[in-house]
This record gives C-alpha cells, sequence and structure tokens, in this order.
C-alpha cells in the first residue's frame, strides 16, 4: 500500500559549505592534473628573494608545481567527502589550498608568458603595502560592528580624509614640506573622525537605517571631495605633492634576505601595524573593550549594568572613522601625492569584506585584508608579464578584475559560517 | 470594534485625504529646501553669489522649452534605475548594482542591436528586440547577487558594488578592445560601441543633444506596471511580505529564496532596459563610462520618493533637471557643478534622516507615514543566514 | 516578618505615574519594602507591574512621583544609579551575552582593573568566592550560551550580589524553570533574606505568592489594587483581585471523546539550525477530538518539533502522517492546504507582520487562494469581507480592519492568529505557547476556542512551557525533554510532581534525579 504524499521539497541534508566547496577544489585540481599541467610549455622558472643582482632564488619546474597543486587539491575533495568525523582534517586541508591558490596563479602566470621569474619578497611587501588602507578600513568597520554599527560609509569615510588631507595640504603647505604633511595627515584623520561622528548622529541618535546612512555618507563625500578638488587644488596647478618618505626600523633591516626590503617602507604602513596590533590587544584586554564587545551582542543587558549604550556607539563609530581617516590619508600623501575624484576605488567596501572575511577578528580581518592586497599587487605585476593563453592575451582589465572577484568569492564562501556580533545593525533606543 | 467606515462622508473624505494631501510630501520638500540653504554657504565659502548661481541653475533646468525636454530627456535612465532600487527596497533588499545592471543591459542592447540579421528589419520589431536584450542583460546580471545571497547569504551590498566595478571593467574591455575587436567602432576616434541601425532607434520628441525620446514614457508605464505589481497582484503581496519579515513570509509558506532571487532578477531587468533605452533613444550607440554614478543616483531617487513607483516620476525629474541644469550654472557663474552633487547628497540625507527636517520644521509624524519604506525593513545584519 | 511601624523601609516609592504613548502604564503607585522580607508584587500580564520595577531600576524614569532608599530620596537616571544605591535586578529575560564568559558576563560595567588591562583573574576569584557564600554554584569560565537556563539564572543572581546589592528585584523568575527548580530557587531566595538581603518578587503565579511571600501587593492596570497577608490569601481570592472580577481557574470542558488517529509521527529526527540533532526517535499519535499537550523545559526541541510538523523545517529522518497522507517533506504551503493549522510560538516573527493591516494578515497564507485572489490578481474586496467577518466572531478589538497589526495589543494580536488558523477547515491544529504573555481575558478565550476546535474533531497538539497550561487543557500529556518524548499520560492519571521531574531529568528514577 503507498500512501498518498503532499508537494514536497528536497530533503536536509548534512551535506553541507565543506563538503562543497571540496568538492570544487577537487574538480579544480582534476583540470589541473588531467589537462592543464600536460599542456604547460616545460622550461624553469624562479621565484627571486632579492633585487638583482645575484638574487637569492628557487628554481623550478611550473609544471611539476602544478601538476603537485592538482593532486593535492583531489586530496582536499577526498577529506572532505569522508564525513564527518574527519572534519578537523578536511577544515585543515581546505586552509592549505586555498594559500596554495596564491602561489598557484604566480607560477601559472609565469609559465604562459615570456618572464623567467619574478622576485616574491617584492610581491610580498607589495601586497602588504596595497594592503595597507584595506587592512585600516577593515579595522575602522571592526571597531564600528563590534560596537553594533553596520558601517558601509568607510569608502566615503577615506574619500573625504584623503580629499580634505591633500586639501589642507595644498592651501597651507603648497604640498611640500613635511610638517605641513604631517600637519595635513592629521587633519585628514579628523576628517575621518568628524564623518564617523555623522554617521554616529544619523544612525545612533536619529536611528536611520545604518546600511542608508552608510551610502548617504559615501554619496557626500564624493560630491563634497570633487567639490573641493575642482574649486580648491585645480586652481592652484599642483601637478604632484609631496608624499611621506620611507623609514628603516634599524636593527630589523638586517635580517638577512628580507630585512632591508620589509622594514624599509612608509610611516602609514608601518602605523597599519600598530593600529591592528592595538586594536587587537584593546578589544580583548581591557574593559573598554570588553564593553564594546558587549554593545555589539546585547545592548540591552549593557543597559542594564548602568553602562551608556550611545556614548559606547559614539565612541567606537568615531574611532572607526579616525582610523578611516588614517587609510584615507595613505592614498592622498602616502601613495600617490594627489587626490582625484573617487580615489579610493571600492577599497573601503574591500576591507567590509576582509572583514567578514576574518569574522570582526582583528588579525584575520588583516590577512583577508592582506588577501586583496596580494591580488591588487599580482593584478600590476601580471599586467606587466604580458600573460598569454594560447593566442589570446589575457587583457589587463582581467587583472584589475581580480580584486573584486576574489571578494565575491570569498564574501559568498565565507559569511553562513562568519557569525557578526548579534546586534550588528540594529539601532537602539534607550529605554525611558 | 469597529467596522470600516462606508458612509458617504468617509468616502469623500477618503479621497482628500488620498489625492489631495499635501503631508506625505512635505518632509521632501521641506529637505530640498534644507539642502539648498546648506549648498549656500558652500557656493558662500569660495567666494560666489549663491542666489545667482540657483537662478542660473534654475534657468538651465526650465528655462526654455528645449531646456525642460533636455531634463525630462536626462531624467529618463533614473526613473527606470530609481524602480528598480525601489522594487528591491519593498523586498527589503538594498540594490547597488544598477550602475553595473544598467551598463550589462546597456552593452547587450548595443550589441544585439548591431547583429547583421536584423539590421532589415522594421524599427517595430527592431525596438522590442532591443529592449528584450537590455531586460535579458540587466536580469541576467541581477541575478549573481540574488542567487548568491539566497544559495549562500552573501549581503547583496558587497556583491553588487563589486560587480559594478567589474562590469565597468569588463564593459571598458569589450568596447575599448583593439586586439581582437570587439564591439568597438574602429571609425569613432574615442572607444564606442558601433552605432545601431537608424530604424531601431526610439522615436524622438524633441531633438537637440540631449534629446527627449519615446523611452521617457516607457519609464512612466513601467512605473505603473511596478506599482501594479506591487499593489495588486499576489506576487506582489510575497514580495512585500520577504520585505516585512522574512520569517512571517516563510511560516505563510512563500519561498523565500524564490523571491529574493525573483526580485533582483526584476530589479536587474529594469535598470537593464534603462540601459537598452538609453542606447536606443539617447546615443544609439554605447560609450563606457556614460552612466558613472547612476548608481548612486538612482538610490537617492528611490529614497526621495520613499520607494514609491509613483513618487519616482517627479523625484527622478528633479534629479535629472539638476544635473542638465549643473553646466550652464558652471557656464555662466563658473561655479563647479560639483555644487550640485552635494546638494543632492544633502536631499538624501535630510530625508533619510527625515528626524532632523521634522525637528527644524516642527512636522509631525503620522502613522504609516513613512508608507513603503517603513513596511519593509532592510535587512542590515551582514551574512544573515538564508532564510 | 512584618514591617513595625518606626522602621523605615530600605526602598519606597511614592505616587508614580508612567505614560507611554497612549498607555497609562503606572498611575499613583505606592510600593514598599522593608529589610528582610519578600515582597510579591502580583499581577496579570500588562497590569505595570514591570514598568514599575523598572522605574525603581532606574531604566525608566517616571512622569510623577518619587522614590526613597532608606528614607533618602533618590532620582536614578540610568541603572548605574540605582545600583549605586545598592539595587540589583534580575529580569525576566536574562541579559547576558551568550557568546562572553560568566565571569566577562558578571564583571561587565564595573570591571576589575591592573592598570589599563581588564583583570580576568581577580574577576573569577571574585565570582567563585560568590557562589560558595551563596551556594549558587557556577563555572566562571564557561561561555554563557553553554548554560542550562537555571545555570544562566544563577548566573544573573551573581551579577547583582557581584554589585553588592542589599535589594533585589526578581522579575517572574520561575517562568523557565521546572517545578522542582522552583523549589529550589525558593531556598536560595530563602538563604538571600537570611544573610540580610531584602528582596522584591515579580509574578503572575498565585501558588509560588503563597508559598513565597511575607507581603503582596496586588496590581491591575497600572494601579495598586489592595495587598493581601499570605497567611490568609487563597489562590482565588488573589485571582479574583488579580483580575478584578471572579475568574473561573479551571476551564469548563468536556471529557474528550477521541476518534481516529489524524496526526501520527514515528521516528521523527530534526536538526537545529547549527546542525546538531535537537529532535530523534520521537513517535506519538494524537486522535481526533483529543488534545495531547506536551510539557517540557523551553529549549528541549519543542521549536524544531513544531516547525518539522508544519513543514518548515524538513526533519532528516522518520515519518509524520496526515490524515493517512505522508507530510514529511511536505512545504509549509502544502502542510498548511492539506488542514494543518499552526499558531506558531513566537507572534511577532513568524505569525503575523506587524506593519500589514488586520485585513492582510488574517490571509497572510491563503492570499493566492479563491477568493482572495483571481490567478495573480489580489481581491481586496473578498479580503476585507472576510476580515469584517473574522473580526466580529472572534472579538478583534480594532479600530479598523486597515490598521496595521502591530497597534493592536498583544492578545489581540493573538486572536488575529487565532482567527486565521482556526477559521478553516483543520484536520489538525498545532499550537504553540498560544498565551504567552497574554491578560487572563485573552487566556480564557483562547483556550475556550482550543477546546471548541477539539470538539469538533479536530487533532490537537498543544505545546507550551507553562505546565498549568498544559495540565488544564490537554486530555493526555508528553513530556519532551532533549528532543525525545520520556513520559505519556492520560490527564487523569497524571501528577503534578511527576511531570515536573520528567521534565527537568527526563525520568522518574530518584537516584537520577538528585544527580
Amino acid at each position: 500500500m503507498t500512501t498518498a504524499t503532499l508537494a514536497t521539497r528536497r530533503p536536509m541534508t548534512r551535506f553541507g559549505r565543506l563538503q562543497t566547496i571540496g568538492l570544487l577544489y577537487g574538480l579544480f585540481g582534476g583540470l589541473l592534473v588531467a589537462y592543464v599541467a600536460p599542456n604547460l610549455d616545460s622550461g624553469d622558472k624562479s621565484f627571486a628573494f632579492e633585487p638583482p643582482p645575484d638574487a637569492a632564488s628557487l628554481t623550478f619546474d611550473p609544471r611539476t608545481v602544478v601538476f603537485a597543486t592538482g593532486v593535492f587539491f583531489v586530496l582536499t575533495a577526498v577529506v572532505s567527502l569522508l564525513g564527518p568525523r574527519y572534519e578537523r582534517w578536511s577544515r585543515a586541508a581546505l586552509l592549505v589550498s586555498t594559500i596554495l591558490l596564491a602561489p598557484l596563479v604566480v607560477v601559472l602566470a609565469l609559465a604562459l608568458s615570456e618572464t623567467g621569474g619574478t622576485n616574491v619578497v617584492a610581491l610580498t611587501v607589495e601586497s602588504l603595502r596595497l594592503g595597507t588602507p584595506i587592512a585600516l578600513g577593515a579595522i575602522a568597520g571592526l571597531w564600528c560592528e563590534r560596537s553594533g554599527v553596520v558601517n558601509i560609509g568607510i569608502e566615503g569615510m577615506m574619500l573625504a580624509a584623503a580629499g580634505v588631507g591633500f586639501t589642507v595640504y595644498a592651501v597651507l603647505g603648497d604640498a611640500s614640506g613635511s610638517s605641513w604633511l604631517w600637519f595635513s595627515i592629521g587633519a585628514a584623520i579628523l576628517t575621518g573622525g568628524l564623518v564617523g561622528l555623522l554617521h554616529a548622529v544619523v544612525s545612533v541618535s536619529f536611528r536611520v537605517d545604518q546600511i542608508i546612512s552608510g551610502v548617504v555618507i559615501n554619496l557626500l563625500a564624493l560630491g563634497f571631495t570633487s567639490f573641493l578638488r575642482s574649486q580648491v587644488i585645480v586652481p592652484r596647478e599642483i601637478r604632484t605633492g609631496e608624499t611621506t618618505s620611507a623609514i628603516s626600523l634599524w636593527p630589523l633591516t638586517e635580517i638577512p634576505v628580507v630585512g632591508e626590503q620589509l622594514f624599509t617602507n612608509k610611516p602609514i604602513f608601518f602605523g597599519m601595524f600598530a593600529v591592528v596590533t592595538l586594536t587587537w590587544l584593546v578589544l580583548f584586554f581591557t574593559p573598554w573593550g570588553l564593553r564594546v564587545r558587549s554593545c555589539g551582542e546585547n545592548p540591552h543587558a549593557v543597559e542594564t549594568l548602568g553602562i551608556n549604550v550611545i556614548k559606547i556607539r559614539y565612541q567606537a563609530v568615531i574611532l572607526g572613522g579616525l582610523i578611516a581617516g588614517l587609510a584615507g590619508a595613505w592614498f592622498s600623501m602616502e601613495s600617490t601625492g594627489g587626490f582625484q575624484e573617487g580615489m579610493t576605488g571600492g577599497a573601503g567596501f574591500i576591507a567590509l569584506a576582509a572583514l567578514i572575511f576574518g569574522r570582526w577578528r582583528p588579525w584575520p580581518a588583516f590577512a583577508g585584508a592582506m588577501l586583496f592586497g596580494f591580488t591588487r599587487a599580482l593584478g600590476t605585476r601580471l599586467q606587466i608579464l604580458d600573460v598569454e593563453v594560447g593566442d589570446f592575451s589575457i587583457p589587463s582589465e582581467f587583472w584589475q578584475s581580480l580584486p573584486y572577484v576574489v571578494t565575491i568569492v570569498v564574501v559568498a564562501g565565507a559569511i553562513g559560517r562568519a557569525i557578526p556580533p548579534a546586534a550588528d545593525g540594529q539601532p537602539y533606543e534607550r529605554s525611558r | 470594534m469597529t467596522l470600516p467606515a462606508t458612509g458617504q462622508d468617509n468616502e469623500a473624505h477618503k479621497f482628500v485625504r488620498r489625492y489631495f494631501d499635501l503631508q506625505p510630501v512635505l518632509v521632501p520638500i521641506c529637505a530640498i529646501g534644507l539642502a539648498f540653504a546648506i549648498g549656500s554657504i558652500a557656493i558662500l565659502a569660495v567666494g560666489e553669489n549663491p542666489i545667482e548661481a540657483y537662478a542660473e541653475l534654475l534657468k538651465g533646468m526650465f528655462g526654455s522649452k528645449d531646456r525642460i525636454a533636455a531634463s525630462l530627456g536626462r531624467s529618463t535612465p533614473y526613473i527606470g534605475a530609481a524602480l528598480s532600487v525601489a522594487f528591491a527596497f519593498r523586498a527589503g533588499l538594498f540594490n547597488i548594482g544598477v550602475e553595473g545592471q544598467l551598463l550589462i543591459g546597456a552593452t547587450v542592447a548595443a550589441w544585439v542591436g548591431t547583429w547583421s540579421m536584423l539590421s532589415d528589419f522594421p524599427g517595430l520589431v527592431l525596438i522590442p528586440i532591443i529592449l528584450l536584450a537590455g531586460v535579458v542583460g540587466g536580469g541576467l546580471y541581477g541575478a549573481i547577487p540574488g542567487v548568491l545571497k539566497a544559495r549562500t547569504g552573501a549581503h547583496e551590498v558587497i556583491v553588487t558594488i563589486m560587480l559594478n566595478s567589474i562590469a565597468v571593467l569588463y564593459v571598458r574591455w569589450l568596447v575599448g578592445s583593439q586586439d581582437p575587436v570587439i564591439l568597438r567602432d574602429m571609425t569613432a576616434s574615442r572607444p564606442q560601441s558601433e552605432a545601431i541601425p537608424d530604424a531601431a532607434r526610439l522615436p524622438e520628441l524633441v531633438s537637440g543633444g540631449q534629446p527627449l525620446h519615446f523611452g521617457f514614457f516607457l519609464m512612466l508605464g513601467l512605473c505603473f506596471v511596478v506599482w501594479f505589481v506591487l499593489q495588486r497582484t499576489t506576487t506582489g503581496f510575497e514580495v512585500r511580505m520577504v520585505g516585512a519579515s522574512a520569517h512571517a513570509a516563510r511560516y505563510a509558506g512563500v519561498r523565500v529564496n524564490r523571491v529574493i532571487v525573483l526580485v533582483m532578477v526584476s530589479a536587474g531587468a529594469l535598470a537593464g532596459i534603462a540601459g537598452a533605452s538609453e542606447v536606443a533613444g539617447t546615443t544609439g550607440f554605447l560609450l563606457p563610462g556614460v552612466f558613472l554614478a547612476v548608481g548612486f543616483d538612482s538610490i537617492a531617487i528611490a529614497l526621495l520618493a520613499r520607494a514609491n513607483p509613483f513618487g519616482i516620476v517627479p523625484a527622478a525629474i528633479l534629479w535629472g533637471s539638476m544635473l542638465a541644469g549643473a553646466p550652464l550654472m558652471q557656464q555662466e557663474t563658473g561655479l563647479s557643478i560639483d555644487i550640485v552633487r552635494i546638494i543632492q547628497a544633502l536631499v538624501l540625507l535630510f530625508v533619510a534622516a527625515d528626524v532632523i527636517v521634522r525637528t527644524i520644521f516642527q512636522i509631525k509624524r503620522r502613522d504609516a507615514e513613512m508608507g513603503p519604506l517603513a513596511e519593509a525593513s532592510m535587512g542590515s545584519q551582514w551574512g544573515a543566514a538564508p532564510v | 516578618m512584618t514591617a513595625s511601624a518606626d522602621r523605615v523601609p530600605v526602598l519606597a516609592a511614592h505616587g508614580i505615574t508612567k505614560r507611554f504613548p497612549g498607555v497609562l502604564a503606572n498611575e499613583a503607585v505606592d510600593f514598599e519594602l522593608n529589610q528582610g522580607e519578600i515582597h510579591c508584587l502580583l499581577g496579570e500580564n500588562g497590569a505595570g507591574k514591570s514598568t514599575l520595577v523598572n522605574i525603581l531600576f532606574g531604566l525608566y524614569q517616571p512622569d510623577e512621583g518619587e522614590l526613597a532608599v532608606r528614607g533618602e530620596r533618590v532620582r536614578f537616571t540610568s541603572s548605574s544609579d540605582a545600583i549605586a544605591h545598592g539595587i540589583g535586578m534580575v529580569h525576566q529575560h536574562f541579559q547576558l551575552i551568550p557568546v562572553l564568559t560568566v565571569a566577562e558576563n558578571i564583571v561587565l560595567g564595573a570591571e576589575p582593573r591592573s592598570g589599563l588591562r581588564l583583570d580576568l583573574h581577580s574577576a573569577r576569584v571574585r565570582v567563585e568566592e560568590l557562589s560558595r557564600q551563596y551556594g549558587l554554584e557556577i563555572d566562571p569560565g564557561e561561555k554563557v550560551e553553554n548554560l542550562s537556563v537555571g545555570e544562566q539564572q544563577r548566573v544573573e543572581l551573581i551579577k547583582a550580589l557581584y554589585r553588592d546589592a542589599e535589594i533585589l528585584i526578581i522579575d517572574e523568575p520561575t517562568a523557565v524553570l521546572t517545578p522542582g527548580e522552583v523549589d529550589e530557587f525558593f531556598d536560595v531566595v530563602r538563604s538571600l533574606v537570611a544573610q540580610g538581603k531584602s528582596i522584591v518578587f515579580i509574578t503572575h503565579k498565585l501558588r509560588e505568592v503563597i508559598a513565597v511571600a511575607d507581603r503582596i501587593t496586588v496590581m491591575r492596570d497600572g494601579r495598586v489594587v489592595g495587598s493581601a497577608d499570605p497567611e490568609s490569601a487563597t489562590p482565588q481570592s488573589l485571582a479574583t483581585l488579580m483580575v478584578g472580577r471572579d475568574v473561573i481557574l479551571q476551564i469548563d470542558k468536556q471529557p474528550a471523546s477521541p476518534g481516529n488517529v489524524r496526526l501520527s509521527v514515528s521516528g521523527l529526527e530534526v536538526l537545529d539550525d547549527r546542525g546538531s540533532t535537537t529532535v530523534s526517535k520521537f513517535d506519538l499519535e494524537v486522535r481526533g477530538g483529543e488534545i495531547f499537550g506536551i510539557a517540557g523545559v523551553e529549549g528541549n526541541g519543542q521549536r524544531e518539533l513544531v516547525e518539522a510538523l508544519t513543514g518548515m523545517r524538513p526533519p532528516v529522518g522518520g515519518h509524520v502522517e496526515i490524515d493517512g497522507v505522508d507530510s514529511t517533506m511536505g512545504t509549509p504551503r502544502a502542510i498548511s492546504a492539506h488542514g494543518v493549522g499552526h499558531v506558531p510560538e513566537d507572534r511577532n516573527k513568524h505569525g503575523l507582520i506587524g506593519a500589514f493591516t488586520v485585513a492582510d494578515n488574517l490571509v497572510l497564507n491563503s492570499y493566492h487562494r479563491k477568493p482572495f485572489a483571481r490567478g495573480f490578481v489580489r481581491q481586496q474586496r473578498a479580503v476585507e469581507d472576510q476580515a469584517v467577518d473574522l473580526v466580529e466572531r472572534y472579538d478583534i478589538r480594532t479600530p479598523g480592519i486597515l490598521i496595521p497589526a502591530e497597534h493592536l495589543s498583544g492578545g489581540n494580536q493573538q486572536k488575529v492568529i487565532i482567527a486565521r488558523e482556526l477559521s478553516r477547515e483543520l484536520r489538525v491544529l498545532v499550537v504553540a505557547q498560544p498565551t504567552r504573555g497574554l491578560d487572563v481575558g485573552s487566556i480564557e478565550f483562547i483556550h475556550r476556542r482550543i477546546v471548541e476546535i477539539r470538539d469538533q474533531g479536530v487533532a490537537v497538539l498543544l505545546v507550551s512551557a507553562e505546565l498549568d497550561e498544559v495540565l488544564s487543557l490537554s486530555d493526555r500529556i508528553g513530556v519532551l525533554y532533549r528532543g525525545q518524548l520520556v513520559g505519556q499520560f492520560d490527564r487523569a492519571q497524571a501528577s503534578r510532581d511527576e511531570i515536573g521531574l520528567l521534565m527537568a531529568c527526563g525520568t522518574t528514577e530518584p537516584q537520577a534525579a538528585t544527580g
């Protein structure tokens, strides 16, 4: 006898995200092993660790490397499909596979171009450099969101800071002279803080939807800085301004091979490491950090303990703004020495993706930022290499789009297991 | 217990309240006034006369028949783009991807328009095909954030912003690449796509540098369609349910993820048809970069109209005409057109944070006055797991 | 213990009035607490008890009236002022942060420091001291999200004691506890009094008041309507005072006449949001014309069970049959169309859309069917006609059918849901927490309706955390413990103590009960 059955849907299975991602790696690995590796040109390529001449280097055959990586990907897939008992192993394998993607892309690109090698330490330092504003932006977002305020206005905060900072520099110091430069960087940071204050007023006090408030900030910053540029900067005919000069952190520069390349760099670059470290210490090891975290989880509970939630959120959002301001200063006064319309180019949004990737924790968010820095650095590096697949020369737009594509992949892959602060995004109304 | 009033007086009263009530537009009007007031501070700060500047701006917006036509023409894509944002709003989704969807829609339309197999067809066949191409392009591009949101919970705000950048890059390549030549018109001096046949062009009512073409009325028609779908159909009811409470919608048997995908596809299609109508109406070919900032503008317009399809028309005309009039103001006064951008951002700020305006102008909040926007709750939370 | 005339009350409120938009929550309320007494504040939901205690704790500011602590006039602008005056509060809805540890939750806002650092070590030591002193066993390093409800309550108590509270306000503490835990909790409360604390105890449960109070104050409609002596008060007299009219404490219903099996569940297995098994090996049969009540402490799989039966959460194993039709993998819509009514536990999250009109909420799951839609086009007229009819039949008090549902009171909102779900052709009705937070009038109305629908031959599955509700409504009773049905009784054979024991430990074996 059969019973009648109602309209149904797919049963809920235990085939989860890990398995799906593992399977994707397996398919990709299979493709590498069966198709890509055999079709690559043989011929040794090398990774250098120092600028030429007589650089320390590592020479390898790309076919072997690609083949080995492909095999590892397939193994990853196998482990992840073994079932929940091997979950720890499959997580580890997936992590290693993901890290392996970076060298794989470099090796593939080298193999497909005429160039014989590339300096990987320089590539790493360039990644860190390009990741600097993203890491700062992610930390700015971290402070806001840990206190329960979503901030998609980081882009606008950076842009406003970059624009106002450079305008101050142009007006007061004619865009040269290091004392005015430092003063202007201070002005940029302050601008970020002021925009943070605006976000706090609109979204915390007036309880406007935080995403709308962020969009308004982005729009306002774009209009305001364009106006500043056309009314103040352009008439002064400043071509390029001075940028911050590099500093050497002496004993560290003596480290063999990497020391000189890594520890001779510009101040905001080093400042970023300080900001990440301090954020980590303050957030997890001070009473104020505990209060910020609590506000982002359960503001009502915090209020019953006599803590002023509104005040904590204001402090956190303004702090986030100040940090975003430093990131803005990087654009106009450390990197390029000028200000163009919309020069932040989406870095604020990428920073948010890094934050989500890092699950709202300082060091993982930093790692996420470096991932995006790497795709940027790789993009510029590979643009020069002229990579060809068959007869088709890969256009530079493809490499430029890499950070954006990676952002989407990361957000789609990381969310679901990334749990945001429980009260993130919810306006808080004090009981009266 | 009270039953709904059905008396004659009440019907009349309802009619008056419904059609002659200024209350709902009071806040936007005050917000616009306040934004101009603050904008004048910026103008004074750079040493210009705000009254003169605004007079020139107004002249540029509506000073003559041609200016009015240019303003309406400029507003046309904004209506479609803002409809796209508004429709997504009603499902609680924040579509920042209008720029990309519009661009992809326009690109597909420009590409299909140059198919040689179509070149002999009359306009009555060609125009719908080109518009449909825009719908398909924009709709597919809108499907990406929709599917990702439904399947993985990836927040549409980040995904659509990234897709905008990607679309800009790839369209630049498609239209700009010289080796291989893909869509580029090699006879033109700057990168642009090949022109579509004249028969495929939308009829113009008033010609000029910024023509007023049939697309404007197409957009007005779309406003009605969107309103009808939202207010009068079961699908629209489901969309509004998802926007108001995804959990309750699921309880009521709505397939929430399906609705999310459907809404994002429709939003993309609305943006895509706006892009196609620009290609077929205004230019006749695709110029990459021409739609820059349309995405953010459309958000502002949708908010200004409080996601009401009919409110979008005046809001978009205001927006488009300001942009159309600004160059004339710049010509006459030497003031940067960017002042218009500041004013527009301020308008959006005061509309979004209506508490500020209400406090300054002493306007009381009335129940359900925020209307459609208050009904939908934007899922501000990142990565809320798929429902 | 009674207050002597010359003693100053440790906490006093005089003439407290508090208005919220459209509501007078407190009107000229006087309240006094003496040293070392347990003063019970009794009143039904919405009587203004919570408003009063939130004022006492500084969370709300009164519009009129004044507070005094030990005879000294005070003004609280936030709860930190109240804490500084030695007042502590245990909230009805625990104010804890799940992802933080017990120690972090307790010290938050009064953190021990060493230099700039948060000194978590001394926080832990202090928490351990307190837990020993008051017999509140807890591991300070454990994360709160891993604690049981009873343990969370201990954390709340220690939180107040850590701040040296001399006056404790405890709001509805027993709603989430099993009968056994309630007795233990009363012991803790008495020992606190023995150590010199004074306690305000808020509840709407008559039995508890009589068991624990030294003094009783009754509130109704925002006013104090009387006080009672626990020695002489009876449940009936207190109930009458609380509601303002004679109340029938027992539901008047005929014995059930069960028919065929309509809902049959076998071997059901359901996962929770995190993917761990929450309901397992669940077997159940409910016949037409009977009410099967499921008792149990919240969080034992009730939510997942109800969601699985109504199609909102596909089970990973087992079968559900409704009138012989397999509905295991049915969609919510298909199951609803098959004649399963569902009154969800969270009316604001699932049951209603606050921004939609009453009329639209009444067709929330039938908007697509005739006569409410023809094809894709909605028929507003039919929707409104039905709304007018249901508003009258179910006594929904609303200014109009086109008013957003969020403007209705909780009781009337619940009536909208009841009207929607009960007015259809039903085979099975699944009701979760149907009267949570409602006033007595609405509770009586809803209970009557549930019995009526039973008498029409529908199989009713009632899931409630209120043991009293399960006991008074059900014809048969089962206890859900860690996702399994650990006991089934006919109402006549069910004893309160036995069910309480099952709720607490899943077994009635005495040695397991103590361990």
